[in-house]
């Protein structure tokens, strides 16, 4: 079972998450101007990598908070976790530390 | 229409009336249930925390997944802003007001949800054993030491789990659940029969 890192409650087993998408997607500020095609971009488009990707984890079955996590696709190993409202971390950096 | 009259007031029954609460497993882990209680989730930024004091004696605990205790009275960390509380049940007229009370001039929210679940105490030497049959967190006492308190899940349902001693646990589950959690737990200790 992986271990996931809560920023709030430390390391608990993942049957307590839920997991809640990419995360830093952010609104565009005039949604009205938006055409169809933008829209359906920011709603359903999502980046997919191989590697490592920024994901919104839930604690459901804990404190109950939303926080990101910085996980590997490839190997499922969560690089990092931080609180919800916290700057995106530096991947570029992530990824050399991983490799160390 | 018949005049049906209740000659008796309505009996209440326990959710665990009839279950099978006693084995001779209990010598390793005993199950018992716990009397109902008022059971509030309060809610709100830190300042509660500390006005919460008013009404309950003690300020609600702040670090991390502990319980804070006095006068018969439990606060359980659930949340950074969630706590829950749990008092005897004769309280449960008198608390919530006494916490609204206290906690006027800060924003929160104090629900009651004594019906809602339902207690079971869990202990015996083998209770952190046979819990992790469904429980995933490290029960060992390094890990979960004596006072700590978590939201949690045991097999499918979602518990409340709170060390009250080295070999006790207290178990709040959803009512509705609860002949479940006896039927998971029973099952659990059967190797100790």
């Amino acid at each position: 079972m992986l271990i996931i890192r809560c920023p709030i409650c430390g390391d608990r087993p993942e049957l307590e998450f839920r997991y809640g998408g990419e995360a830093h997607v952010a609104r565009p500020a005039a949604t009205e101007a938006l055409d169809d095609q933008q829209v359906a971009d920011r709603l359903y488009m999502r980046s997919n990598p191989k590697g490592l990707t920024v994901e919104r984890w839930r604690h459901v079955h804990g404190c109950g908070r939303f926080f990101n996590a910085v996980r590997d696709t490839v190997s499922d190993f969560f690089v990092t976790t931080y609180k919800a409202g916290e700057p995106r971390p530096d991947l570029d950096a992530l990824k050399k530390e991983a490799v160390r | 229409m018949a005049d049906v009259a209740l000659k008796e007031p309505a009996l209440r029954r326990s959710v665990f009336e009839g279950l099978p609460l006693a084995s001779r497993a209990a010598a390793a882990c005993a199950l018992e249930p716990l009397p109902p209680a008022t059971r509030l989730s309060v809610r709100g930024r830190p300042g509660v925390a500390e006005a919460a004091a008013g009404a309950l004696g003690f300020p609600l605990p702040t670090d991390v997944c502990r319980a804070a205790e006095a006068g018969g009275r439990a606060a359980l960390w659930l949340g950074p802003d969630e706590w829950l509380v749990i008092a005897p049940e004769a309280e449960a007229a008198t608390l919530p007001a006494a916490l609204e009370t206290a906690l006027a001039g800060v924003p929160h929210a104090v629900v009651d949800i004594s019906h809602r679940n339902v207690a079971l105490a869990v202990s015996g030497p083998a209770a952190a054993y046979v819990l992790n049959h469904g429980c995933p967190l490290d029960l060992s006492l390094s890990a979960f030491p004596v006072g700590m308190a978590t939201r949690t899940i045991l097999g499918k349902v979602e518990v409340v789990l709170w060390r009250t001693g080295p070999d006790s646990f207290r178990l709040e589950c959803w009512r509705t659940f609860a002949e479940w959690v006896v039927a998971f737990l029973n099952e659990a200790r059967r190797e100790f029969d």
